[in-house]
C-alpha cells in the first residue's frame, strides 16, 4: 500500500476565522445598538438607516450568516480535511467560497440599513443577493462533496454527515423560501401569499435554526470536543441514532411558530407533536457530548476550551428543552410575541453557537500557529464574562416577557382589560431592557479579551499555512457482506441523496397540502386587492421594518379580541405578498387598525404619530419617522408593482398598471385634504400619505361581510 | 365560511400518519442496525478524530 504525501489547507481556515471574529464584533455591536434604542429611541439620531426596524434584520443576519456562518466554514474546512485525510477539493473553489460569502455579507450590510428587505425573517435579503447566496452555497457544496470523493478514509465520520445534511437542507430551504417575483433591482414580492407564505417562511425560519445553527455545530461538537478532551465520543452508536432522528424530525417543527394564528389547525398540531418528539434526539446529542467528558471532568476545571464547550452543550440542552415546551399551545399562548422568545434564541445564540465558536477558536488558533494559548487566565476571564453576560441577558427578558404577557391578559373584576393602554405594558418592562443591555455588554467585553488573546497567541507562533500529512491511498475494492449503514457511510453520493429524501418528506407533506387547501378556500368575497396607494404604503411599511415590532395577527383569545378587535382569518391575507404577521409585539398588533375597526385612528393621528410618537403616545419607544413626511413617494414603480402582483394572481383588471397612478393620486389627495382640514400642512405626494392609506386599510375588508 | 378552509384539509389526516409510519420503520431499522453493528467497526469510527495524520516535523502538536 503506497503512502501518499499531501498537505492540509490551513490558510482558508485562518481567513474564515478572521471573518468570524470581525463579523462577530460587527453583529454584536449592532445588537448592542438596537438594545439601547429599544429603551432610548433617540439613540438612532433620527437617521433612517439607524432605526430599529432596519438594524434588527442586520443584527440577526450578521450573527447568523456572518458570525456563525464563517465560524461554521472555518470549523468544517479544518475538520473535514483531517477526517477525510485529504485536502479540500479545489483551492480556487475554497477562495471563491470565502470571498463570495464575504461579498454577500457586505451587500447585506449595505442593503438592509437602506431598507431593501423582503421582510421575511432571516431571509430579508433581496433577490440579487439571494441568487448570489445560492451560487456560493453550491460552490461550498461542490468543494465539500469533491473533497469527500477524493478522500483517503473509507468511512465518513458522523461529523461529516452533519455537514452534508447542512449543505443539502440549507440549499432546499433557501431556494423554496426565496421564491419571489423581482419588481425592481432590489424589490421583489414573495410568490406565496398570506397563510402559505407564513407556513413556508416558518418552515424555513425554524429549519434555518436547525440546519444552519444546529446541525453544523453538532458536527463540530463531534469533532472538536473529542479533540479537546483527547478522548473519543461517548457513544458512536448514539450519534448515528441522534443524526437520523434529528434531521427527520426537525423539518416538521416549523408550524410551532404559528400557533393560534390563521394557519390550519392540523398543521399547528403537527408542529407541536414533532417539536415534542425532538426532545429525544436533541437530548441524545447533548448527553453524548457531556458524557464524552466522563472521567475527565477535572480537566474541565483547567482547560478553557472544555469549559466553553460544556456550557455550550448545556445551553443547547436548555434551549432544546425550552423549544418543545414553548410549542405546547398553553405555554405558547403566554410566551409568543413576548421577550421570552428573544431570551430563548439568545440562550441558543450566545450560549450554544457563541460558546462553541469560542471553544473552537481557543483550540484552533494555538494549533494552527504551532504554539500555546497566550493567556489561559484571560480565556477564563472571557468565560466568566460570557457566562454572566448570558445570564444577565436572558433572565430579565424571561421575567419581562412573562410580566408583559400577563399584563396583556389581565382583566378587571368587571370584565375590562386592566391595562387597556398597550403602552403601560411597555414602560413597565423598560428596566428589564436596560439589564439586557448590561448582559450583552459583558458578553461583548469577553469577546474583546478573546481577540487580544488570540492575536497575541498568533504573534507568538508562526502560522502553518500548509500542514504536511501522509496517508495511504484509498484502495478500490469491493466490500461484500457489510450492513446497510456501514455501506452507506462509504457512499457519499447515496448518503447525500438519502439525506435529501429524509428532509424532504416533512417539508413536502406540510407545505403541499397548504397549496391544495389554498386552492380550495372560497376567498372571502369582500376581501379585495390593495389600491395602488395602499400597495406603495405597504412597501414603505416593509422598508421601515415595522414588522420587527408590530404583528398583524389577532389571535382568538378574549384578551386579544377585547384589545384589538375581531380575530384574524386566513382568508383575509390572500393578497398579502409577503405576509406580515410578525413575531414580536414590541408595539401593539396592527391588524385591526384600519378605518371602522376597533383600533381605528384618524389620519391626523397617524401623521402626528409618525412625526413624533411621544406626542400622541407619551412614553412610547417607537422611533420618529421624520423622512416619511419629507420624502416624495416614488410612483414610477407603481405599474411594475401592479404587474408583478398580477403575475402572482392578484385580480387587478387587465391593463390596470397603466392607469393605477391615476387612482393613486385621487386617493392621496383625499387623505391630504383630510389632513389639511385638520391644520396639518402637507401635500398629497409624500410617503406618509401612502403609509396612512395602508394603515387605514388594515383588517377592514372583513367589515363588508357583516 | 371559514370552516370550508378546514373541510378542504380533511384528507390531510393521512399525511402525518404516513410520515409517522415511515419514520417508525426507518427508526426501528436504524436501531436494529445500530444494536447489531460490529463493535470493532464502531470503535474504529469512534477514534477517527483522534487519528493524527499530520507529519509533525517540529513536534508542534505534541501533547505535553
Amino acid at each position: 500500500m503506497s503512502v501518499e504525501k499531501f498537505s492540509y489547507d490551513n490558510k482558508i481556515v485562518k481567513y474564515f476565522i478572521i471573518a468570524t471574529v470581525v463579523f462577530g464584533v460587527v453583529g454584536m455591536l449592532v445588537g448592542l445598538t438596537i438594545a439601547t434604542q429599544i429603551f432610548w429611541p433617540a439613540a438612532n439620531f433620527n437617521i433612517s438607516w439607524l432605526t430599529f426596524g432596519r438594524l434588527r434584520p442586520l443584527h440577526t443576519n450578521a450573527i447568523i450568516f456572518a458570525f456563525v456562518g464563517n465560524a461554521m466554514f472555518a470549523g468544517v474546512y479544518y475538520s473535514l480535511q483531517r477526517l477525510l485525510k485529504a485536502r479540500m477539493f479545489n483551492d480556487m473553489l475554497s477562495w471563491i467560497h470565502f470571498w463570495g460569502w464575504q461579498a454577500i455579507i457586505a451587500a447585506a450590510a449595505i442593503t438592509l440599513p437602506l431598507g431593501y428587505t423582503t421582510s421575511k425573517e432571516y431571509a430579508e435579503l433581496e433577490w440579487p443577493i439571494d441568487i448570489a447566496i445560492t451560487l456560493i452555497w453550491v460552490v461550498f457544496g461542490i468543494n465539500m462533496i469533491g473533497a469527500i470523493l477524493k478522500r483517503r478514509e473509507r468511512h465518513l465520520y458522523v461529523a461529516i454527515w452533519f455537514y452534508i445534511a447542512t449543505f443539502v437542507t440549507v440549499a432546499v430551504l433557501h431556494i423554496v423560501n426565496s421564491m419571489e417575483v423581482p419588481v425592481l433591482m432590489f424589490k421583489s414580492y414573495s410568490v406565496y401569499a398570506g397563510v402559505q407564505d407564513a407556513l413556508v417562511q416558518w418552515w424555513y425560519g425554524h429549519n434555518a435554526v436547525a440546519f444552519f445553527l444546529t446541525t453544523p455545530f453538532l458536527g463540530l461538537m463531534y469533532y472538536y470536543l473529542p479533540k479537546a478532551a483527547n478522548r473519543p465520543v461517548f457513544s458512536y452508536k448514539l450519534s448515528i441514532v441522534h443524526f437520523w432522528s434529528l434531521i427527520f424530525l426537525y423539518i416538521w417543527a416549523g408550524p410551532h411558530h404559528l400557533l393560534y394564528t390563521s394557519l390550519p389547525n392540523w398543521a399547528q398540531t403537527l408542529g407541536t407533536v414533532f417539536s415534542l418528539m425532538l426532545i429525544a434526539p436533541s437530548w441524545g446529542g447533548m448527553l453524548n457530548g457531556l458524557m464524552t467528558l466522563r472521567g475527565a471532568w477535572d480537566r474541565v476545571r483547567e482547560d478553557p476550551v472544555l469549559k466553553f464547550m460544556v456550557v455550550a452543550i448545556t445551553a443547547y440542552g436548555m434551549s432544546t428543552f425550552e423549544g418543545p415546551m414553548l410549542s405546547l399551545k398553553n405555554l405558547n399562548a403566554i410566551t409568543h410575541f413576548t421577550d421570552w422568545i428573544i431570551a430563548h434564541v439568545h440562550i441558543g445564540g450566545l450560549g450554544w453557537n457563541g460558546f462553541m465558536i469560542f471553544g473552537m477558536l481557543y483550540w484552533l488558533v494555538p494549533k494552527m500557529w504551532g504554539t500555546k494559548l497566550h493567556s489561559t487566565k484571560s480565556a477564563n476571564l472571557h468565560f466568566w464574562l460570557g457566562t454572566l453576560g448570558i445570564i444577565i441577558y436572558a433572565l430579565p427578558l424571561y421575567w419581562g416577557g412573562v410580566v408583559q404577557s400577563l399584563m396583556w391578559k389581565q382583566f378587571t373584576p368587571d370584565g375590562f382589560l386592566q391595562y387597556a393602554n398597550f403602552l403601560e405594558t411597555v414602560t413597565k418592562i423598560l428596566p428589564f431592557y436596560m439589564l439586557r443591555l448590561l448582559g450583552g455588554s459583558l458578553y461583548f467585553t469577553g469577546v474583546i479579551f478573546m481577540i487580544i488573546n488570540l492575536m497575541k497567541t498568533a504573534k507568538a507562533g508562526s502560522f502553518i499555512a500548509n500542514e504536511d500529512a501522509e496517508a495511504p491511498a484509498l484502495e478500490k475494492k469491493v466490500i461484500t457482506g457489510s450492513t446497510f449503514h456501514a455501506a452507506l457511510e462509504r457512499k457519499p453520493i447515496q448518503f447525500t441523496i438519502l439525506t435529501l429524501i429524509v428532509i424532504s418528506i416533512g417539508g413536502a407533506l406540510e407545505i403541499i397540502p397548504t397549496y391544495m387547501v389554498e386552492s380550495n378556500i372560497p376567498t372571502i368575497a369582500s376581501v379585495k386587492p390593495y389600491t395602488p396607494l395602499e400597495l406603495q404604503g405597504r412597501d414603505i411599511y416593509i422598508r421601515e421594518g415595522c414588522v420587527s415590532c408590530h404583528s398583524q395577527m389577532v389571535r382568538p383569545f378574549r384578551s386579544e379580541t377585547e384589545r384589538y378587535g375581531e380575530y384574524s382569518k386566513a382568508g383575509e391575507f390572500v393578497y398579502d405578498h409577503p405576509f406580515l404577521w410578525g413575531s414580536r409585539r414590541t408595539g401593539p398588533d396592527l391588524h385591526r387598525t384600519g378605518l371602522g375597526n376597533k383600533n381605528a385612528k384618524p389620519n391626523s393621528w397617524h401623521y402626528t404619530h409618525m412625526y413624533d410618537p411621544r406626542i400622541t403616545s407619551p412614553g412610547s419607544i417607537m422611533p420618529r419617522y421624520l423622512w416619511l413626511h419629507e420624502n416624495t413617494l416614488d410612483i414610477s414603480s407603481t405599474p411594475a408593482k401592479i404587474e408583478a402582483m398580477q403575475t402572482l394572481g392578484v385580480p387587478y383588471p387587465d391593463g390596470y398598471a397603466a392607469t393605477a397612478n391615476d387612482d393613486l393620486r385621487i386617493q392621496a389627495e383625499a387623505i391630504a385634504a383630510d389632513l389639511n382640514s385638520g391644520d396639518i400642512e402637507t401635500s398629497s405626494d409624500k410617503e406618509i400619505i401612502a403609509l396612512i392609506a395602508y394603515l387605514q386599510r388594515l383588517g377592514t375588508d372583513i367589515n363588508g361581510e357583516k | 365560511m371559514f370552516k370550508h378552509y378546514f373541510e378542504g384539509a380533511e384528507n390531510i389526516e393521512v399525511g402525518p400518519i404516513i410520515s409517522l409510519i415511515i419514520f417508525f420503520v426507518f427508526f426501528i431499522g436504524l436501531l436494529y442496525w445500530v444494536i447489531k453493528a460490529d463493535k470493532e467497526f464502531i470503535n474504529k469510527m469512534k477514534d477517527m478524530p483522534l487519528d493524527e495524520t499530520s507529519v509533525d516535523n517540529n513536534n508542534l502538536n505534541k501533547k505535553d
